[in-house]
């Protein structure tokens, strides 16, 4: 089972967002990064897919050469090569149609030179931008099947019957408003994973050995000129609420119920 | 010109949130044409539904393999009616399948696509919208350079007109590529959750202050006395004391009930986001100055392990009885 995922590099989640003076882009300088939580589930279910089949994770990243340590990250908790493709600085921020183009380049090159991926994962959106778009547009420009929001994951014959080994097309399970569908995808395919889909693993300190020496090849893609072009940031505005104080501790539950019934609601 | 709005029919009934687009399509339009797209087949109410949400056409997609959801046969469907309308703007609300197909059929069209936006300037090459970045915590002021921008609206952003005339329905039967329909369902498993997190009018949420998973048993109770669900923070699933699937936020579900109960929550910007449709926040929280106590319409400032269970006792004295 050959498995690709890719990841993408974000501020940590619950970060304080700075701009900079004119609002024109993220002050780096103070910010924490992490991998993007959707893409660390994805990075989880690839490394439980290859214990499961066998096989071997390729993570790959287009991001600025800071995102070398979220593929490390990626090597210390069992994947077992990594593409950084750089686009310029911290703080760049090329367009999903951009990226995604970048990142077909780089998988497309890596199956010519190691052979096809049967599976490429993605995480269902990123932190940061938000775009919901990168991999449908890879796993559409690479001729594969793609299905968003996996909280689920399994290899299994054509026919659906799960089986060790050689599989032949993926299960996904997705939660939707009156439980869950199940989609089957032959492969090769593409799964976006949402986080909760599993509890990723922390690295084993031999893990981290490994991927302080591994080898993280860099290439630098041009990027296309984007097409959803940023002009500035904006911190919304708090909302500013009178807080009704109902009371203190145990006291303030008639009030509390005084207001469910005020609302209708008991 | 004309304004394209597709709408998630789940097996023919309407999904709760696949109008809220409506509103910012009527606006954009401006008194031209809004069509709704559904796939499949749209039984009469649907369209009647649609009608009063502001569309004046219903366009119904009919293929086999648009009957049930199938992301990449709703796409390259949903691609070629914009390749045939040609319309000025391509709308969608920001929900799972409305990002997913306008992504397939942006994917196909080679055209931009922006996600969950807050507000669209004059439609044209260049459009100005504004965007929600980093799960709501900031703002984009971007421009949209297409010459038919795809656009979704943030979830709950918008809300559905009301009281629209009837509609036009037309059907389209289509022509899709074998490779359309390999993106299928093959098998659904329906829970009778009876109140989900995304309906129930009231959600009792629990976070690090609730302090285990035995914990959330007073949140429970609270919320089966007012028909209500119990959801909780990232923290609470991080330390597995409820499943992912309860958690509300940036990275779980975003939720609009009457009222949100946020119990032992400090109130991090990505749970807000979450919640913040809610129309009314009750905080409990021990800490006076926690970010969710300013943000909350209502506070009671204590330990949740008093509070919650004073709450139910009160409850259950005053219901009155059947």
């Amino acid at each position: 089972m050959r498995i690709a995922v890719c990841v993408k590099r974000v501020p940590a989640p619950g970060a304080r967002i700075a701009l900079s003076d004119d609002g024109a882009a993220i002050d780096t300088k103070n910010l924490g990064f992490t991998t993007s939580p959707h893409e660390e589930c994805a990075v989880e279910a690839a490394i439980a897919l290859n214990e499961q089949h066998g096989g071997e994770t390729t993570v790959f990243t287009v991001g600025p050469p800071e995102a070398d340590e979220q593929l490390r990250y990626a090597i210390s908790v069992g994947a077992h090569h990594a593409v950084l493709v750089s686009v310029g600085e911290e703080g760049a921020d090329p367009d999903p149609q951009a990226t995604a183009a970048a990142l077909v380049d780089a998988i497309h090159a890596r199956e010519t030179a190691a052979g096809e991926f049967d599976v490429v994962l993605f995480g269902n959106d990123s932190a940061d931008s938000g775009g919901f778009q990168v991999g449908v547009r890879v796993a559409r420009a690479l001729g594969r099947p793609i299905v968003n929001g996996a909280k689920g994951i399994a290899i299994v014959d054509a026919q659906g019957a799960s089986e060790s080994g050689s599989g032949r097309a993926v299960e996904v399970r997705r939660e939707s408003s009156s439980g869950s569908d199940v989609f089957r995808l032959p492969l090769p395919a593409a799964v976006g994973v949402l986080e909760g889909i599993n509890l990723p693993r922390y690295a084993t300190l031999p893990g981290r050995l490994k991927s302080k020496k591994a080898e993280v090849p860099m290439t630098t893609a041009t990027m296309a000129a984007p097409r959803v072009v940023t002009r500035r940031f904006e911190v919304p505005e708090e909302q500013v609420t009178e807080t009704v104080m109902l009371g203190d501790g145990a006291d303030a539950a008639e009030r509390v119920v005084d207001l469910l019934i005020e609302l209708g609601l008991a | 010109m004309s304004v394209l709005v597709f709408v998630d029919l789940d097996r023919g009934a309407l999904g709760p949130t696949a109008t809220q687009a409506c509103g910012l399509a009527v606006d954009v339009a401006n008194g031209a044409p809004v069509i709704a797209v559904a796939m499949g087949s749209a039984p009469a109410e649907v369209a009647t539904a649609l009608g009063a949400a502001g569309a004046s056409t219903v366009t119904v997609l009919e293929h086999e393999a648009l009957d049930d959801y199938a992301p990449e046969a709703w796409g390259d469907a949903l691609a070629q009616i914009i390749g045939r309308v040609e319309p000025a703007v391509v709308l969608a609300t920001g929900n799972d399948r409305g990002n997913e197909v306008l992504a397939h059929a942006a994917a196909v069209l080679d055209l931009p696509f922006a996600a969950n936006v807050l507000s669209l300037g004059a439609i044209g090459p260049t459009t100005s919208l504004t965007r929600v970045r980093w799960g709501g915590s900031l703002i984009e002021h971007a421009e949209l350079l297409s010459e038919r921008p795809i656009v979704s609206t943030a979830l709950h952003a918008f809300a559905a007109p009301e009281g629209g005339a009837v509609p036009v329905v037309e059907t389209m039967a289509l022509e899709l590529s074998a490779d359309a329909a390999r993106t299928r369902i093959v098998d659904r498993i329906t829970v009778d959750a009876g109140i989900t997190l995304q309906t129930a009018p009231v959600v009792v949420s629990g976070g690090r202050g609730v302090g285990s998973a035995e914990g959330f048993a007073a949140l429970e109770q609270f919320a089966a006395l007012v028909g209500g669900a119990v959801g909780c923070s990232r923290v609470v699933t991080n330390q597995g004391w409820r499943p992912h699937s309860d958690q509300v936020g940036q990275t779980g579900k975003r939720v609009a009930p009457e009222l949100y109960v946020a119990c032992g929550i400090s109130g991090a910007i990505q749970h807000w986001i979450g919640m913040q449709a809610a129309s009314t926040v009750l905080a409990i929280n021990i800490d006076a100055a926690a970010p969710m106590v300013a943000k909350a319409d209502y506070a009671v400032i204590g330990d949740l392990h008093d509070v919650v269970p004073a709450i139910v006792a009160a409850l259950e004295r005053r219901r009155p009885r059947t």
